[in-house]
């Protein structure tokens, strides 16, 4: 059953359209890949999904069965959707605690089980989040959203601008909350890391998505082809 | 001794000071916004309090049961119906439209009760003093306001401190947008930061009423105390607030001892040497972005 359904979304950035029509849907407990260069409308596509502006200027966002085009961002949190934005926009002058409590929402999810989830935060609980480095920022701000109960976590750029060893940090960690069952949509530039988190993978191309298809049956050139305009044939269903 | 009993008075005037100059700390802590009308709206407080007593008769501590929750719901309504949208304008738009609203203010207040001077009287407590020595007293109800000034600060620091709704307000102060998305209602914690403000402006202003004697034309004064006090402390810090007050009201006092002409004009000094060589003020907040 879809948790998640898009319909003929378009995102407009004052005369860019950002978004053009795209349509999707992603089951409960799955995996989603988002892939596509820069500026083909990956983050304002997750960002229309969470409530960030800019609103959408047609299509419909409908989440358990509710539409929550309109509604704003905070009460789609409550309905159980998280966005971990690109920058890991922390609260610069709370502790990682806070950050982590200010999120906080009833569900599994707690502080304790957090920095389980992510050891790297053990050390750094009453640190400023200003203080903290690329990883911890990056861990503290999956953790908060994760404190947010969600029941369908939005990542984007998890990795970007990060050390390998705290993308393999980072990622570890994602692997264990993503086998715990909840549903993610993943904005990824490192093909790698996205074929081996998800289940999908949809590649975006100029605000529309142009391939579609199960992450073992997709080969690597394909998605290249879809992520540069370059379609070939395959196993992968081409949108454009 | 009397250098001793100046600077003393200038430690109690000060808790007045911080005491207007709480919600104005809080607004800008919060939303990042400068409340030019926040001395008009303290009057405001003033003048409600005068009225329940001049036409109930009640006490104006008894007064205040109704005037600061009435403050917090007008603090809460100009939010919603004005310094949201305001804030929407950009830097300038909230700085006018609250100078527009403390002309308003104002000149509402002096159609209504003319430019007569008022008075509240605060009964017994205004007379009683500790008498310390001969050239040293402490005022009953000063002592009071400086002990309230200080209780209210630091409960109101307490309050964002420890407790999910101040972190939900310093989350916000950070960055708003991100504070909606993880589930915080940005506006709801605007709001609730405007009723605080405004409750404790009312509060200052009815201390301030019973302490000296008021028109409707004070407005703008009390605003430029209360800005000064916030920017010798550090904007956005109550702590700094409490400092920042008292050191202008001891700059006052002291003044006033050298020469009863100063008293104003060595506040404005220290505050100007604040600015010229501490532009944070002395508690300032980092401003660290992650």
């Amino acid at each position: 059953m879809s948790i998640l359904e898009v319909r003929d979304l378009e995102v407009r950035h004052g005369l860019l359209q950002a978004v053009r029509g795209v349509s999707l849907s992603i089951e409960a407990g799955e995996t989603l890949a988002l892939v596509g260069a820069n500026g083909a409308g990956k983050s304002t596509l997750l960002r229309a999904i969470a409530g960030a502006p800019p609103a959408p200027a047609a299509g419909s966002i409908v989440f358990d069965g509710a539409d929550v085009t309109r509604m704003r961002a905070h009460d789609r949190v409550r309905n159980g959707i998280a966005l971990v934005p690109e920058g890991r926009l922390l609260f610069p002058s709370l502790t990682v605690e806070e950050n982590l409590l200010v999120a906080r929402r009833p569900g599994e999810w707690t502080v304790d089980r957090v920095v389980e989830a992510f050891p790297i935060l053990r050390e750094r609980r009453r640190h400023r989040a200003a203080t903290l480095s690329g990883g911890e920022r990056q861990a503290t701000a999956i953790g908060r959203a994760l404190m947010t109960n969600p029941r369908l976590l939005l990542l984007d750029e998890v990795s970007l601008g990060l050390a390998p060893v705290a993308v393999e940090d980072v990622y570890r960690s994602l692997r264990s909350v993503i086998e715990a069952g909840t549903t993610v949509l993943l904005v990824e530039q490192d093909l790698t890391r996205a074929l081996d988190s998800a289940q999908r993978v949809m590649c975006m191309l100029e605000g529309r998505l142009v391939l579609e298809g199960r992450a073992g049956e997709l080969r690597r050139e394909q998605i290249t082809d879809a992520y540069f305009g370059l379609h070939r044939n395959g196993s992968g269903s081409a949108r454009a | 001794m009397t250098w001793v009993n100046a600077v003393v008075q200038g430690v109690l005037l000060g808790g007045l000071y911080a005491l207007f100059a709480c919600g104005l700390s809080l607004l800008f802590g919060v939303m990042r916004i400068i409340n030019l009308a926040h001395g008009d709206l303290a009057l405001l407080g003033t003048f409600m309090v005068f009225v329940i007593v001049d036409n109930i008769g009640w006490s104006p501590f008894a007064a205040l049961i109704i005037v600061l929750p009435g403050a917090a719901v007008v603090g809460w309504a100009l939010q919603r119906l004005m310094f949201d949208r305001a804030m929407q304008g950009g830097e300038l738009a909230p700085l006018l439209a609250t100078f527009g609203l403390s002309i308003v203010i104002g000149n509402l207040l002096l159609e209504t009760f003319s430019a007569d001077t008022h008075g509240l009287s605060a009964g017994a407590l205004e007379t009683s003093a500790w008498r310390i020595s001969a050239d040293l007293s402490i005022g009953a109800l000063p002592a009071l306001i400086f002990v309230l000034a200080v209780l209210l600060l630091s409960g109101l620091q307490l309050f964002l401190s420890y407790t999910p709704l101040g972190r939900a307000m310093r989350a916000t102060a950070d960055d708003p947008g991100t504070a909606e998305l993880v589930g915080i209602d940005a506006r709801r914690i605007y709001a609730t930061a405007s009723a605080i403000a405004l409750a404790t402006a009312a509060l200052a202003g009815a201390f301030f009423g019973m302490r000296s004697s008021f028109d409707p034309t004070l407005g703008p004064t009390q605003l430029i105390f209360a800005f000064e006090a916030v920017i010798i402390g550090g904007l956005g810090s109550l702590w700094g607030t409490l400092v920042g007050g008292i050191i202008l009201g001891v700059a006052q006092t002291v003044g006033a001892e050298i020469d009863p002409a100063w008293s104003i004009l060595s506040g404005h000094i220290v505050f100007l040497a604040v600015l010229a060589f501490r532009q944070d003020g002395i508690f300032a907040v980092q401003e660290a972005r992650a």
